[in-house]
């Protein structure tokens, strides 16, 4: 069992335009927990530095502050070769996530063997077989030595499930694991990912923009937006009672097809206005606090400039 | 984890995607890596490969079935005949003789240049690009300061600068390969910024593997039909660049190739005293068999392009409809007019070529 505890991570990317340099702050004061067993939803829209976090996170990038503090059960810390094996990622697009050259063998064989976990060619194979069985990729041994573009997408995500457990991962960051999936394949994976987290105990972030699959799938939902937490809590809280009005905006932005009021949705949940991103309501606290700061500040400080 | 159950798991979903492998499977049976690696065969890649097989056993072996190609006799210039099938030079050496070997020293130069070319090319593109920031700056300077440098003077101020002594068979491979390896570095650069970004390589990252394996095992094969490409195209410069240098007196001075057989051809007046048997050969064995590697490289071009792979599927596939469409016409004619199975297969055969 690992569990991960994220605080006040910042990231700044620099951009030159000319002879110009600016600052781009990507993820800004972002704190979180992943715990074993649960399910932590990141949701904001494109460019909210929920990809950014996930990169961090897998250590492809480095914050420019903040620290990851991933730790076993016996409170040792969890570092080098061995967060390779704690902290897996599946990507967005499993048509690009996995090498079109090699076969699906090669994709689940190569974690095992770069993390020992297997020594010989013969257990590596089995282990392989298992581990596509495990994803539901039957008949295993007839996928194996498939290539990726002789599967579906779907089972592609599988593959690349597969592979981030292979190492024995306890972390698993998803980024936005079904968006470039046939919807009718989606859950199928969502339910896939879900039964492979009861079945290990994973600490599992779920990165998204799809509110519905967050409150399916996940325990607590934070919302990012601009690169700022903006709104957290249990996925139910979040989604039934959106305190801040870009949670509010998401959630009227997502077409539901009881409703037969709505208006037109060129007209709705389109229009940014002055969204504020400086306050965070926790619903855990019950409180607004001010998002963007160190979190031993932010508890009760936007009490005071609340809007609601 | 919220309320998904586990046993509605192997739902409707699942059947829909295991329909989807049964029909993968029908496909046909699963290529390997390096199969798919290779080019599929055309009449144009067949000529290719008969051209560049023929002349490169006949640079292996040939030597060994000829004689001595610098004994001299006293029969100059002889036209070809029976004793000498290809003619005498000016000093009675046999042609055939000396082309077989020019054959031999031309191809071990174009080999090896094409090699170290190639090496220089991936070494400098793939390995900056991978590492980028200062590496790849300074890497893809010193390929932009080799491009702008004009090659062919510097190959002859290299060659003339090396003693005649020491100018030896790796001397001039040298010379060419260093003169030939920047284009397509540039090349193996862009390719490898592309697929450096790619997903694959980041997932391959994040299980662990080391840097070199990430390039060599997960990068490399993604560049291989660029590279093969680059390989062709630098053993045609290689040859046509050594027979340019020898036939202006600055080859290789130990061995002999197409090049110097031009250059002495030249020497002799071959052409102002009508021999052609003495500068054909040499020129016709470069010419094809740069047009075989030529078409070499257009095969593999369709690897790395795939369009123009399926455009040509696209036209036989329109041929075979249209002759399929042809065959029933005719059985239908032949068969009564009023049996309705051919009609029915007639017309199923039009909207099957329709398509």
């Amino acid at each position: 069992m690992t569990r991960v505890h994220v605080s006040d991570l910042v990231k700044d990317y620099s951009i030159r335009t000319g002879l110009r340099r600016s600052r781009l702050r990507a993820v800004d004061h972002v704190s979180l927990d992943l715990v074993p067993g649960r399910t932590v939803a990141l949701v904001g829209e494109s460019g909210s530095g929920k990809s950014t976090i996930a990169k961090i996170l897998t250590r492809m990038e480095k914050p420019t502050s903040g620290t990851v503090d991933v730790r076993l059960d016996d409170d040792t810390p969890v570092q080098g070769s061995l967060y390779r094996r704690q902290v897996q990622m599946v990507f967005q697009d499993p048509f690009a996530s996995l090498n079109p050259f090699h076969s699906i063998e090669h994709h689940v064989a190569r974690p095992l063997r770069i993390h020992q976990r297997t020594r010989t060619a013969q257990e590596t194979h089995e282990r392989v077989v298992e581990m596509l069985e495990r994803v539901n990729l039957t008949p295993a041994e007839d996928i194996a030595p498939r290539r990726p573009h002789e599967l579906s997408g779907g089972q592609r995500q599988r593959v690349a499930i597969a592979r981030a457990l292979a190492p024995g991962a306890q972390v698993l960051i998803a980024d936005e694991p079904v968006s470039m999936l046939d919807v009718s394949i989606r859950l199928g994976v969502l339910n896939l990912l879900g039964r492979l987290q009861r079945e290990d105990r994973l600490a599992v972030l779920y990165i998204t923009h799809d509110l519905a699959t967050a409150r399916h799938f996940s325990d607590e939902i934070v919302v990012l937006y601009r690169g700022r937490v903006v709104e957290r809590g249990p996925a139910d809280a979040v989604i039934l009672d959106p305190h801040h009005d870009y949670t509010k905006l998401l959630a009227t932005a997502a077409p539901d097809p009881e409703r037969v009021d709505r208006v037109s949705l060129t007209q709705e949940g389109t229009d940014r206005g002055d969204i504020d991103n400086s306050v965070c309501y926790d619903h855990f606290a019950g409180e607004w606090q001010e998002a963007g700061v160190p979190a031993a500040q932010a508890r009760g400080g936007a009490a005071a400039r609340s809007t609601s | 984890m919220t309320n998904l159950s586990p046993a509605n798991e192997p739902s409707l979903v699942d059947e829909a995607e295991a329909e989807e492998v049964a029909r993968d499977r029908a496909g046909g049976a699963p290529r390997s890596g390096w199969r798919m690696l290779l080019p599929t065969m055309t009449p144009w890649l067949a000529v290719g490969l008969v051209l560049v097989g023929v002349i490169t056993l006949f640079g292996i072996f040939g030597p060994y079935l000829v004689g001595d190609p610098r004994q001299i006799r006293d029969i100059g210039l002889t036209p070809p005949s029976a004793d000498f099938l290809l003619g005498t030079t000016q000093t009675g050496q046999d042609v055939l003789a000396q082309l077989a070997y020019a054959t031999r020293g031309s191809l071990q130069i174009g080999l090896l240049v094409g090699v170290l070319a190639t090496a220089l090319s991936a070494f400098f593109g793939i390995y900056g690009a991978y590492r980028g920031g200062f590496a790849d700056e300074a890497f893809s300077l010193l390929s932009n300061v080799f491009l702008v440098i004009p090659g062919l003077p510097l190959v002859i101020v290299i060659s003339g600068f090396v003693p005649r002594e020491s100018r030896g068979l790796w001397t001039i491979a040298v010379v060419l390969a260093v003169t030939s390896w920047a284009a397509s570095a540039r090349v193996l650069r862009a390719q490898t910024l592309s697929v450096r970004n790619r997903d694959y390589v980041a997932a391959s990252k994040v299980s662990g593997e080391k840097p070199w394996r990430v390039i060599v095992v997960e990068i490399l094969p993604n560049l291989l039909p660029v590279i093969a490409s680059q390989f062709v195209f630098a053993v045609i410069a290689a040859i046509l660049g050594e027979a340019g240098l020898s036939f202006i007196g600055l080859g290789a001075s130990n061995s002999a190739t197409l090049g110097t057989m031009l250059f002495y051809a030249q020497n002799g007046f071959a052409l102002s005293l009508g021999a052609w048997w003495w500068f054909v050969p040499p020129g016709l064995v470069i010419a094809l068999f740069g047009m075989g590697l030529s078409l070499i490289n257009f095969s593999i071009d369709e690897i790395i392009n795939p369009k123009l792979k399926n455009l040509r599927q696209h036209r036989r596939r329109a041929r075979k409809a249209a002759r399929l469409e042809r065959e029933l016409a005719r059985a239908h004619r032949r068969s009564r007019p009023q049996e309705p199975d051919a009609v029915r297969e007639a017309d199923g055969a039009k909207e099957v070529s329709a398509r």
